[in-house]
C-alpha cells in the first residue's frame, strides 16, 4: 500500500469540519469540500444534498492531476489555483500542502476576491491539521494503535461475506 | 492509497482497470454498473470522445457492504487505452490499491497487450509501486471471438508468475464480477496485513 494511506481520526475530522463550516459561512458560498489528491472525498459543508459529491471529488482530483501534468511540462512545480467561471455558479479549486484539494462553489452572493482571501487563511489551518494527522499515523505505526482498527480481527470469512 | 475514515466509519479503496485500447475496460465498468443495486452504486462517469473512446478516465464508485461496522467502498477507474494518452494514464494510477489488467484475446492484439503491460509496469514504477507487490488480477477478455488466441499460450505470455486470472466476455458479463471480486479481496487482505 506504499505506506501512504490516508487515515482520518475523529478529533482531526471534527477540526476539519469546523474549518470548512467557517469557510462556508465566511465566503457566503454554496458548497465547500475537501478532497485528497487521489479523488477521495474527505469532508464537505453547505448545500451538498443535491450535488453528487463523490463524482465531483473524483473529477476535481482528475482536473488537478491533469493541470499538474501541464505544469510539469512547462517547467512549473504546480499550478496551485484553478478557477472556473460559469453563468450562475463558479468553482474555485486550490491545492493545499501538495496533498489536499479545497473546492469552493459559489454564485453571485459571493465574489472571487472574498473566496481567495478566505481560502488562503483557512489553508494554513488545514495544513497544520493534516500535519497532525501525518504524525499521528506515523506514531501509531511505531507505537501501536490508539483507536481500534477495523482490520484487527477481520477474518477471511468477513471478506467472503462481502461478496455474497 | 486507501482512505480509512474513523469518523464516518468508511474504508475507500481504488482499483484501476488497465489494458490496451478497445480491450473492454469501459465495458467492464458498464456491466458492473448495470448489474449493481442502485443503493450500492454512484454515477458512472465517462470522460470520452465523441466516438466513445475513453479520453481521460471512467469512474464508478460502488459500496460492497460492511466489515466490522465499517462501510467498504471501491472506486473503480479505467485508463484511456490508446497509446498516445500515455500522460493521462500515469495520472490515473496515482494512489492505486489494486490493478486489473484487461487483455484482448484476439491474436492480432497480442503485441498491444504486451506493450500495455510494459507500460503499466513503467508507470507504476514512476509512482513508486511494483506490479508484483500490488493486488493484481488479469482478465482475458473477448474469449468468445473466433480470432481469440489459444488460452495457454496467452497466459504463458502475459502471466509468467501465474497469478489469478479470469476468462471473460465483458459484453455479456462473463467473468466481470469474478475479476472484480478477486482483486477487491486481494486489496482487503493487503489492508489487513498493514493495519
Amino acid at each position: 500500500m506504499n505506506g501512504s494511506d490516508l487515515i482520518m481520526y475523529e478529533e482531526e475530522f471534527r477540526k476539519i469540519d469546523e474549518e470548512l463550516q467557517r469557510l462556508y459561512i465566511q465566503t457566503n458560498s454554496k458548497v465547500v469540500f475537501l478532497v485528497d489528491k487521489n479523488g477521495q472525498l474527505i469532508a464537505s459543508a453547505g448545500e451538498t444534498h443535491d450535488i453528487d459529491t463523490t463524482s465531483l471529488a473524483s473529477l476535481t482530483a482528475g482536473s488537478i492531476a491533469a493541470t499538474g501534468g501541464i505544469a510539469r511540462l512547462l517547467g512549473e512545480k504546480e499550478f496551485s489555483i484553478l478557477f472556473h467561471e460559469g453563468e450562475k455558479d463558479n468553482i474555485h479549486i486550490s491545492l493545499i500542502g501538495q496533498r489536499i484539494i479545497l473546492v469552493v462553489i459559489f454564485d453571485r452572493r459571493s465574489s472571487l476576491g472574498l473566496v481567495r482571501l478566505r481560502v488562503k487563511k483557512v489553508s494554513e489551518s488545514l495544513v497544520r491539521i493534516f500535519d497532525d494527522i501525518g504524525s499521528k499515523t506515523e506514531k501509531e505505526k511505531t507505537e501501536g494503535r490508539m483507536e481500534e482498527s477495523p482490520f484487527a480481527e477481520i477474518s477471511d470469512e468477513d471478506i467472503d461475506n462481502l461478496f455474497r | 492509497m486507501s482512505f480509512i475514515n474513523y469518523s464516518s466509519r468508511e474504508i475507500n479503496c481504488k482499483i484501476v482497470y488497465y489494458g490496451p485500447g478497445l480491450c473492454g475496460k469501459t465495458t467492464n465498468l458498464q456491466y458492473v454498473y448495470k448489474r449493481t443495486n442502485p443503493d450500492q452504486k454512484g454515477k458512472l462517469i465517462s470522460l470520452a470522445t465523441e466516438t466513445e473512446r475513453t479520453l481521460f478516465f471512467d469512474f464508478l464508485p460502488i459500496a460492497l457492504g460492511d466489515i466490522r461496522g465499517f462501510k467498504v467502498r471501491f472506486h473503480l477507474y479505467t485508463v484511456p487505452g490508446q497509446v498516445f494518452y500515455a500522460a493521462s494514464r500515469k495520472l490515473i494510477l496515482k494512489g492505486v490499491d489494486g490493478v486489473v489488467f484487461v487483455a484482448d484475446s484476439q491474436i492480432e492484439r497480442m503485441e498491444a497487450n504486451i506493450e500495455s503491460l510494459d507500460d503499466l509496469r513503467i508507470n507504476l514504477a514512476e509512482q513508486g509501486y511494483e506490479l508484483d507487490k500490488l493486488p493484481y488480477t488479469i482478465q482475458y477478455n473477448k474469449r468468445d471471438l473466433p480470432s481469440a488466441a489459444p488460452f495457454d499460450s496467452m497466459n504463458k505470455l502475459l502471466n509468467p508468475r501465474n497469478i489469478a486470472y479470469f476468462e471473460a466476455c465483458a459484453v455479456t458479463g462473463i467473468g466481470v464480477f469474478e475479476t472484480l471480486k478477486n482483486v477487491a479481496k486481494q486489496v482487503l487482505i493487503e489492508l489487513k496485513k498493514h493495519y
